[in-house]
């Protein structure tokens, strides 16, 4: 009884160890399983995973218009002070008065890329961009205004 | 047709001619000596790119692949690099035990070259007790070891140290009568007649089953006793940094590096020369074309190939398994392959009595 335990166990264990090594010989023999990225020579062809969160957009539609309300939930969302959001008073043709954005500082030297202000955001305005290439030799230049000049916001959207 | 043979006789015949005896002895052995050392030297730079270039690939990863067309001069820079480093030497480290280890280590590799044939009639030393000095020597690596955990004055190191010397310890005797077996079947420890009895085909074919098993039982033990994973515990990088060679900095830690992967190159040419005949060409039965065919690949061919096939068959075992804990490393040894290769001898010596091999 105790050798054929034995047994049984040799057996297994070599099988199992055939299995793996079956697999890492596959891939040693299968070369276009490769999944390297040769990041400076493939930039134009990069592949990056859609959930990758590389830096805070606001994308715009073709009549340059938003969907921002300056609710500044995303503000105060914020866990380390990024985003300021600066809101002024538009008078629509009716004569009525409407909170917007002026603009949307994001300062992405204190961004940390954790989500909250997106998962925050009621209208869907910002969303998080696949860019990395941020090094800059000036330090103001990571501070970038959201909005593009001259948008408003879409009509509709309260 | 390319021969070493050829080579060696010719540079003999030319000396004797030149010098008197005792000198053409004294020049033979600078040439041996700096062949061997270019020979270290070459196989550190290739093995290291080997590895990487296997891990890589097996990993689904390109490796190495900046320096040079395809990454070929990654290990050239890489040397470069560490011996221009400096070598640093700890406070409270015992001196002379600290700098001498690596160089003990590195002649223990030195000296299993010795008996090893590298192509036909192409052989250091072919010394009639070839098997039991290359099972001695190779022993002798865990006393640099050993000296550079406990001179480095490191917890790590002494720690790294200490598992290595019960791993080679143990698993000599299990590499030892793998090594037997096929001693059993030759009936002798010359390394060129072991060569020799090949001739009609390889061991590992003749022996049947015993040989095949005394060759995978050969494999896990040389594995072991290199420090290699899946038994790098002597190394083991998540729990003792790097264990022995923790504290080697710059040219001493590239001498270890160089070291381990001559040992492994080493333990590959004596399995080679074991279980698949050296430099002996792959002869099948009577097909005299196909053999006569094999016979025009020159031997040294035959050797390396044979040889990088079993360094890559050790690569790939580590690139694969997982590290074993201790308890589980010398469990394997006592409990599994001592007994089956105490056994397995048994078997071998019952064969070759009865004449059952090819």
């Amino acid at each position: 009884m105790f050798l054929k335990e034995y047994i049984t166990d040799v057996v297994t264990g070599v099988t199992s160890l055939l299995k793996g090594m079956r697999k890492t010989g596959y891939y040693f023999t299968h070369p276009k399983e490769i999944i390297t990225e040769q990041y400076p020579d493939n930039r134009a062809t990069l592949l990056l995973s859609d959930r990758f969160k590389g830096e805070v957009v606001m994308p715009h539609d073709a009549n340059n218009e938003h969907t921002c309300t300056g609710c500044t939930a995303c503000e105060l969302a914020c866990p380390n002070g990024t985003i300021k959001v600066v809101t002024k008073f538009e008078t629509s043709p009716e004569g009525k008065k409407k909170k917007a954005i002026d603009t949307l500082v994001y300062r992405l030297e204190l961004c940390t890329m954790c989500n909250l202000c997106i998962v925050a955001c009621p209208s869907d305005a910002i969303k998080m961009a696949p860019n990395f290439e941020h090094s800059v030799f000036d330090r103001t230049k990571l501070t970038k205004v959201l909005n593009q000049p001259g948008s408003k916001i879409r009509e509709g959207i309260e | 047709m390319f021969s070493l043979e050829g080579i060696t006789t010719n540079v003999q015949d030319w000396l004797l001619m030149k010098f008197n005896p005792t000198m053409a002895l004294t020049i033979e052995c600078v040439i041996v000596i700096l062949l061997s050392i270019s020979l270290f030297a070459l196989l550190g730079l290739v093995l290291v790119l080997m590895e990487r270039k296997v891990a890589a690939h097996i990993q689904i990863r390109l490796g190495p692949n900046r320096v040079g067309p395809g990454g070929m001069f990654q290990t050239v820079a890489d040397t470069l690099k560490l011996i221009m480093k400096e070598g640093l030497v700890p406070d409270k480290a015992d001196k002379f035990l600290f700098n001498l280890a690596p160089f003990v280590v590195m002649m223990v590799g030195m000296l299993l070259l010795a008996p090893i044939a590298f192509a036909k009639n192409f052989q250091i030393w072919d010394i009639n007790i070839g098997v039991l000095y290359i099972s001695s020597v190779s022993s002798l690596s865990v006393i640099g070891i050993l000296m550079a955990g406990w001179a480095s004055n490191n917890k790590y190191s002494l720690l790294g140290a200490m598992r290595s010397g019960a791993q080679i310890v143990s698993y000599e005797l299990s590499a030892g009568f793998a090594v037997l077996t096929i001693v059993v079947l030759t009936g002798s420890l010359q390394l060129s007649e072991i060569v020799n009895a090949q001739q009609n085909g390889w061991w590992i074919f003749k022996g049947h089953i015993p040989a095949v098993i005394a060759f995978v039982l050969y494999i896990i033990a040389v594995t072991a006793e290199t420090n290699r994973a899946p038994f790098d515990l002597a190394e083991a990088e998540s729990e003792l940094t790097a264990g022995f060679h923790t504290e080697y900095s710059g040219m001493r830690f590239a001498l270890f590096f160089l070291a381990e992967y001559i040992n492994i190159f080493i333990v590959c040419a004596i399995g080679a020369t074991l279980f698949f005949g050296g430099w002996m060409p792959l002869h099948i039965g009577n097909w005299e074309a196909f053999n006569h065919i094999m016979d025009y690949i020159p031997s040294s061919v035959w050797f390396m190939g044979k040889t990088f096939f079993l360094i890559f068959l050790i690569m790939w075992f580590r690139w694969t398994f997982p590290r074993l804990r201790v308890d589980q490393l010398l469990n394997l040894e006592w409990k599994y392959l001592l007994p089956i290769s105490l056994f397995n001898l048994l078997l071998v010596a019952v064969i070759a009595i009865l004449g059952w091999h090819f």
